[in-house]
């Protein structure tokens, strides 16, 4: 089973890259952009047995491991 | 005085630290294994600077959940010192030893250069053969070493005089100027409640001899063997 997570700075916190990457995008042309912030995307492919069970163990994935919680959030989806 | 060096893989100052402490300060040292356990038979650990596990997913994410951090995280929960150095200040940071994180330097360039630091208190292990106001200098080499915590870790920071270094120009003033990353408040190096871990970007192990440009850093290594000496330590 496919779940894809998403890790993205919490508010408030300083994303220097996102802002590098707005800089870029404005001085292309692309003034419209107002904010720009860079997170991660994982794909993880479980063997479990149902979507219950891998919502269960990438909420503990994530906690423990793919998000600090002291600068990140994070949240996912169960693709069938 | 018995030490011991954690080695990960990427771990890439562990043999500066040994050096600086066996061959300049005459002290027995064994490195730790990362994938071995740690039973705490040591006065003192040093988390070395690299890029361990390849500062994949988050620098020192990974690292932490190595076998030999169970051993040191019980070690340091028990009183015992623990300096963490670079990368290894990441790695206390990750495992919940030391508060806040670590994230990429403001500029997001990789930062080179000898740095000044004030002491900002020399009630600790680490910091007490220092005067309070003392200028140390010392090289960093990082890339991903802006602190960060929120206002209200911040706050308890202040309140407990956990800061112990702080970026600073050769007045002793700690401006924005002197902080080469974007640290919060110009933190460079902070201890835990309980004062036995300490965690600090700057090198002291390259800061030894006077042929590397100033002996400053070892003052945080004599200060540690001072108070193992005076039996306060673990």
């Amino acid at each position: 089973m496919l779940v894809k997570v998403f890790v993205t700075l919490k508010e408030g916190v300083l994303d220097p890259q996102g802002k590098a990457v707005q800089n870029s995008l404005q001085s292309l042309g692309f003034g419209l952009v107002q904010d720009v912030r860079v997170g991660k995307y994982l794909e993880l492919q479980l063997d479990v047995a149902g979507a219950a069970d891998a919502t269960e163990q990438a909420r503990r994935m994530c906690e423990k491991l793919l998000a600090n919680p002291v600068i990140e959030d994070y949240r996912f989806e169960v693709a069938e | 005085m018995r030490w011991g060096v954690a080695v990960f893989p990427g771990s890439c100052d562990d043999d500066d630290v040994v050096y600086c402490l066996r061959n300049v300060l005459g002290q027995d040292v064994r490195t730790l294994w990362h994938k071995d356990a740690f039973d705490g038979s040591c006065d003192g650990v040093v988390l070395p600077g690299g890029f361990s596990f390849g500062d994949y997913l988050r620098a020192g994410a990974m690292a932490r959940f190595a076998p030999v951090m169970q051993g040191i995280i019980e070690f340091a929960q028990a009183g015992g010192l623990v300096l963490g150095i670079c990368n290894g200040f990441q790695i206390l940071c990750e495992s919940g030893l030391l508060p806040g994180t670590l994230t990429r330097n403001a500029s997001l360039r990789f930062v080179c250069r000898r740095v000044l630091l004030r002491v900002e208190d020399n009630s600790s292990p680490f910091t007490r053969l220092t005067r309070p106001g003392e200028l140390l200098e010392m090289p960093v080499k990082h890339g991903e070493g802006c602190y960060y915590a929120d206002s209200t870790t911040l706050t308890e920071l202040r309140d407990n005089r956990q800061v112990l270094l702080r970026y600073s120009n050769a007045k002793g003033e700690a401006c924005d100027t002197a902080n080469p990353n974007g640290s919060v408040d110009g933190i460079a190096g902070l201890c835990n409640r309980g004062r036995n871990v300490f965690g600090l970007m700057p090198h002291p192990e390259d800061a030894a001899e006077t042929m590397l440009g100033g002996v400053s850093g070892l003052k945080i290594f004599s200060s540690m063997i001072a108070e193992i000496r005076n039996g306060c330590g673990a």
